[in-house]
């Protein structure tokens, strides 16, 4: 049933209206209840009689809330719905199938089209029919379940990073069986071909109905680069009016984060289905272009994935001989840097240093003679996909390399001397070069004819010459030859790199050749035929969002098909890796042109945006619960319990008072908030830096972390007394997550059973170690052991210490700082006395000079101090100051735990200060200089 | 509830804010006991008073060997004739005393305690007799009476309303008779005319809680008294309240009257004011008499 744009689920409930006049009339008749009063006055009441006879009635106002609210429960017990789904009586009550078109053409209206398919699934439910849903992308029988069953995979269902081939719609169609069912195509609306056999298949088991709707799919195309321009096009399927939107180029910044490089905005025109702009962009930022997305549109069609085209190579440059100062011209990389500059990173450097940041091509401009250790390193990585480019020159020509049999990083063997033609001293005129053979990477180059050829180094004649000659001269010598090792290659030119030896250098034709040698590349989407044969792995594949994935252990893809096969489950979009280069695969391709789809006239289509159905029996039970509580209230308030007055009307108001809490904190329920944990560690970054803190390291033991806590603060507290160190509340690290360099210095209790500290642990303890902090160890066993591994908690320590980066140790030296820092010491009684106290050595040529009590001693605090005499436990003081634990016995006792407190303020002041005492031996020099 | 060395803490520390007070003897005839009251003549007592001539007839030992020494003339020395008062409690233990209409404000029935007790406090500490009326505690000084008091005064009565024991009155003693007199009147009648028969005369102090004078009571209520003897129900409780108001002030000058007639003196205390006005009227009123 319904009533204007509200349904009832159960509308016999209704009925129940009729009796609220029924109850109007009882609930009038009823006079409010009394209250029951203890009042020592009654005995002056006895007698007394009510002027008005007529009982109080329950006013008309209060009997009108409680109606309300009785309607209220029955209107929403009937169900009411809001836009309910119109039932369709030509439905039928057979089986539904939901088609989604399920590419990333529809990926942008995903959500809405997934509520759709909610919304239509509990229909169906409602009408008691069985449904399935059915991707185009991925064809299958479909399967007829319960609409329950279908809408919890909904969340699961995910567009494909494909559009629906034919051969998939066929698939589908082939799939449908024989059972009659009705359809309901949730269209993204983009036309393709195919779809009219499926549909013709689909009306011949039943009715078809079309939701179509949303924004219409934007698309961008494989960005172009030209002329040091980058031109991206989009297309759009809707063309109705104007729309901008924005490009993002996303990529790593020279940090290695990454993040949008650039934004381009386009814009259609109303009536376009295409907008292209240009984005010129220094080659440094191009090159590190991963991929171009349209802004706020989630659709594998919206990223064009960019490849090698936009990618700068890294180029090591390594000459043999030292830079001839102000001979620019003649230096041996010159033209090589004007030419790979505007399209390479160069790198510069020794050579050893360069390869670690594995450069794509090392050139080497006569370089004769390689090291061992370089020739190895050189070899692995062009073994790995290197490719190593080598120039003639002088000392090449006069050097013995790949002289008599072949240097393994040389294509050729030469002969000695090379030669010279055409000049002052020699027969012949300048040679030029010869047409590029058809198996050379140079093939098709035009050859000026201004290049001449004036020295060169010759090849040694060898069988295997002829394959590795790429370039030669107009005479037949070979002026480039190239080699493959493993997966690299090596290339000698011939000549030098700069205009020594021929004027290529000068040429256009240098920078060509050096292109196709990929040095420089700026390649071209590649041709079927070049690919045929190669195997190509996926290295990050698109999903159907337009999120870039890792592609895992997806199996690689044939060259020919990478550039032609449709994309598909075994050839997803995304970026591929091959030999020497990647190649990106995108969703959106330049002959797809996005066409809105035309359905024949019998088949209804519906639009998507039908308002959502809204049960509004809950808000209707909520709101007779609040009049209920209104009515509680109302009650309370003409009996006189709401005055508070008198001790009985405690209850009720407090009563009321709850009703109202709770009333108010239901909505608030869902409101749960997590508190950032950045928040808290800057809130215990700050709390421990704001004062000096004493830490200790918590070692899992309760007892001694407990200990070493209240020997912190009892040491805090003598700091505070004694000195201008007053420290905060002690805390207590925990190695693994807590930051140290907060601390001045941390006591390490020494414990057997305390786990050792994780890798990391121990690498932020040397950091901390090493930047100035210091660590007190206490092995708490010296009377029971010497210092040494002779105890269980000594031999933790060795345990403990041996990953930390501490120097060499001695034991406490009479003249160290740490004897006068603060007190004068001669010894460092914990609760043990024991004298093997260990700090850093002082270095061997400290000396004593004459007339100084102390030795000049070097700068610097001790980064550990060794022990074992349990300081801590000396130190320990209870909350009012006493001393937890007891120390020796009697007077002399209370003398040891004196000298324990002063050398925690030794050590702190040690810690604190470095070695301010150690200087003032110098303060009479100091002043004797100044006086005189 | 109070316990008793609580409640002489308490009334210690109420009592400790005034002097102590010098309850006049008024009748001397009857009373023959020695207290601190000098009676400004010679008499039976501690205290010196002066010293006279020795008057024939009068015992050689009565003569101050001492004064007579540095003269001629032989002096009896006389000393000041004192007497002690007795004062007779009675505090309404009854139900309607456990009432109190908010949680901040003491029940009357523990006001009234307390008063009863510093007054006794004050009255020993005077060197006065104290005891209840009745048979349960004759008049005794010494701090062992307050405790003895105190223990009484915590032990509760079931009935409804209290009625004033009259009997075992000591002839010209005086006496203070504490509750809310919100019940019938004829036996605090009887009492005190019975009192006042006997030459006894005292206090009677009213305590009631702030809601018996305000009544703000609103609606349908049924009011019972502490014990549920009583009950009255009443449709419109705002209605009443001008009723019971007139009847509660006709009730306290019906005390009035008969306190006038019987030479008693009536205050009406409330447990929203503090216990140290009650006792100071209290004081007062004592020592009045002593002026008289």
């Amino acid at each position: 049933m319904t009533l204007g744009p509200i349904g009832f689920a159960a509308p016999w409930l209704l009925v129940a209206l009729v009796a609220l006049p029924i109850l109007w009339l009882i609930l009038r008749a009823i006079p409010p209840a009394p209250i029951k009063r203890r009042f020592p006055g009654v005995a002056l009441l006895l007698g007394l009689t009510d002027d008005d006879t007529v009982t109080d009635r329950t006013p008309w106002w209060l009997l009108l809330l409680r109606m309300l609210a009785v309607a209220a429960v029955i209107v929403g017990l009937a169900g009411p719905i809001l836009n309910p789904e119109p039932d369709d009586e030509s439905a039928g009550n057979g089986p539904v199938l939901f088609i989604l078109d399920g590419g990333w053409t529809g990926a942008q209206d995903w959500t809405a089209r997934a509520d759709m398919l909610d919304r239509l699934l509990a229909e169906a439910g409602r009408a008691g029919r069985t449904v399935a849903v059915l991707r185009l992308t991925t064809p299958e029988t479909p399967l007829f379940q319960a609409p329950a069953q279908w809408q919890a995979r909904i969340a699961g269902l995910t567009p494909q990073p494909w559009e629906p081939s034919e051969a998939m719609m066929e698939q589908a169609a082939d799939g449908l069986g024989d059972d009659a069912f009705d359809t309901v195509w949730l269209s993204d609306g983009v036309a393709r071909p195919g779809r009219d056999a499926l549909l013709t298949a689909l009306e011949r088991r039943g009715a078809v109905r079309v939701i179509e709707g949303g924004r219409g799919p934007f698309a961008l195309l494989p960005a172009t680069f030209e002329g040091g321009i980058v031109t991206l096009t989009a297309r759009r399927l809707v063309t109705e009016g104007p729309r901008d939107i924005t490009v993002a180029a996303h990529g790593l910044d020279p940090a290695g984060v990454a993040r949008v490089l650039a934004r381009l905005d386009l814009s259609f025109a109303p009536g376009e289905a295409e907008a292209s702009g240009e984005l010129s962009l220094p080659a440094e930022l191009r090159g590190r272009i991963t991929r171009f997305e349209i802004e706020g549109l989630r659709s594998a069609g919206a990223v064009a994935l960019s490849d090698d085209s936009l990618r700068r190579r890294e180029v090591a440059l390594i000459a043999g001989r030292d830079d001839r100062e102000g001979l620019e011209l003649l230096e041996p990389l010159h033209y090589l840097r004007q030419a790979l500059e505007p399209s390479a990173d160069l790198l510069d450097g020794a050579l050893t240093d360069v390869l670690p940041a594995n450069p794509d091509v090392v050139v080497l401009a006569d370089v004769a003679t390689l090291s061992g250790a370089e020739q190895a390193d050189l070899l692995d990585w062009v073994d790995d996909g290197g490719l190593l480019l080598r120039f003639a020159g002088p000392r090449l020509a006069a050097s013995d390399v790949s002289r008599s049999e072949e240097a393994p990083l040389m294509p050729v063997r030469l002969r000695a001397g090379g030669r010279t033609v055409g000049g002052a001293m020699s027969w012949g005129e300048p040679k030029s070069l010869a047409p590029f053979p058809e198996d050379s990477p140079f093939y098709g180059l035009d050859i000026p004819g201004d290049v001449r050829v004036s020295a060169q180094v010759m090849a040694q004649p060898d069988p295997t010459l002829a394959d590795r000659v790429i370039a030669q001269l107009s005479d037949g010598t070979p002026l480039v030859t190239r080699k493959r090792i493993g997966q690299g290659q090596v290339v000698l030119v011939h000549v030098t790199a700069n205009a020594e030896w021929s004027t290529l250098p000068l040429s256009g034709l240098f920078v060509d050749m050096l292109e196709r040698l990929a040095v420089s590349s700026v390649t071209a989407q590649p041709e079927p035929e070049e690919l045929e044969g190669s195997s190509w792995q996926p290295r990050a594949v698109l999903d159907g969002f337009g999120r870039l994935d890792e592609a895992q252990t997806l199996p690689g893809v044939d060259g020919a098909d990478l550039v032609t096969a449709p994309l598909g489950p075994e050839l997803r979009p995304g970026v591929y890796e091959g030999d020497d280069r990647r190649i990106a695969r995108n969703a959106m391709t330049s002959d797809r042109v996005l066409a809105p789809a035309n359905w024949p006239a019998r088949i209804p289509v519906e639009g998507m945006n039908r308002p959502p159905e809204q049960p509004l029996g809950g808000w209707l039970l909520a709101l007779a619960l609040l009049l209920l509580a209104g009515d509680v209230i109302a009650t309370l308030a003409l009996s006189g319990r709401l005055r508070g007055d008198g001790m009985a009307n405690k209850g009720t108001s407090s009563a009321v008072a709850l009703l109202l809490g709770v009333l108010l904190t239901l909505p608030g329920q869902a409101r749960a908030q997590d508190q950032e944990a950045g928040q808290s560690d800057d809130a215990y970054a700050i709390s421990a830096t704001s004062e000096v803190v004493l830490a200790h390291v918590l070692t899992g033991n309760r007892q001694l972390d407990d200990m070493a806590e209240a020997g912190m603060r009892g040491l805090a507290d003598i700091l505070f007394f004694r000195t201008s160190v007053e420290p905060a509340e002690p805390i207590g690290v925990n190695l693994e997550n807590d930051d140290l360099s907060l601390f001045p210095m941390l006591y390490w209790p020494v414990t057997p059973e305390q786990p050792t500290p994780s890798a990391d642990a121990y690498a932020k303890l040397n950091r901390y170690l090493r930047s100035g902090g210091m660590i007190l160890f206490d092995t708490r066993d010296a009377d029971v052991a010497g210092f040494g591994a002779a105890s269980p908690n000594g031999r933790k320590l060795q345990e403990l210490a041996g990953p930390l980066d501490i120097p060499p140790l001695e034991q406490v030296p009479g003249d160290h700082v740490l004897t006068r820092t603060f007190y004068l010491l001669q010894d460092f009684p914990g609760r043990h006395v024991s004298r093997d106290v260990w700090v850093e050595a002082a270095p061997a040529d400290a000396e004593q000079i004459e007339g100084m009590p102390f030795r000049n001693l070097n700068d610097g605090v001790t980064p550990v101090v060794i022990g074992g005499n349990d300081w801590a436990a000396a130190w320990a003081m209870d909350d009012r100051g006493n001393p937890i634990y007891p120390v020796g016995r009697g007077f002399s006792g209370e003398r040891q735990r004196e000298l324990a407190y002063r050398f925690g303020v030794n050590l702190v002041m040690h810690v604190l200060t470095g070695n301010y005492k150690s200087d003032q031996v110098h303060v009479p020099a100091l002043l004797d200089r100044l006086g005189n | 509830m109070t316990t008793p060395i609580a409640l002489r803490a308490r009334a210690e520390a109420e009592a400790a804010r005034l002097p102590p007070l010098l309850a006049r003897a008024e009748q001397l005839a009857g009373t023959v006991l020695l207290g601190e009251h000098g009676r400004r003549r010679s008499g039976m007592g501690d205290d010196f008073w002066q010293y006279r001539p020795v008057q024939p007839g009068d015992p050689a030992h009565m003569i101050d060997w001492r004064r007579s020494g540095r003269g001629d003339q032989q002096f009896v020395r006389e000393r000041e004739w004192q007497i002690a008062q007795s004062v007779m409690l009675w505090v309404d233990r009854s139900a309607s005393m456990r009432f109190s209409s908010e949680k901040e404000l003491p029940e009357k029935g523990d006001r009234a305690r307390l008063l009863a007790l510093a007054l006794s406090v004050m009255l020993i500490r005077g060197g006065e007799r104290v005891g209840l009326t009745g048979a349960s505690l004759p008049p005794r000084r010494g701090n062992a009476q307050l405790e003895r008091l105190a223990t009484i005064f915590l032990d509760e009565d079931v009935s409804d309303y209290g009625t004033p024991e009259a009997r075992g009155m000591i002839p010209h003693a005086r006496a203070v008779f504490i509750s809310d007199f919100m019940g019938d009147i004829t036996p605090v009648r009887a009492a005190l005319t019975k009192a006042a028969d006997r030459g006894v005369r005292g206090l009677l102090v009213q305590v009631l809680d702030p809601s018996e004078e305000a009544f703000p009571f609103h609606g349908r209520t049924v009011f019972e008294s502490m014990g549920g003897t009583i009950s009255h129900e009443t449709l419109k409780a705002g209605d009443l309240r001008d009723r019971y108001l007139q009847r509660l002030s006709e009730r306290k000058d019906e005390l009035a009257q008969l306190c006038r007639l019987t030479g008693w003196q009536f205050n009406c205390h409330h447990t929203d004011n503090s216990a140290q006005t009650a006792l100071l009227w209290a004081w007062r009123a004592m020592d009045q008499g002593a002026l008289r």
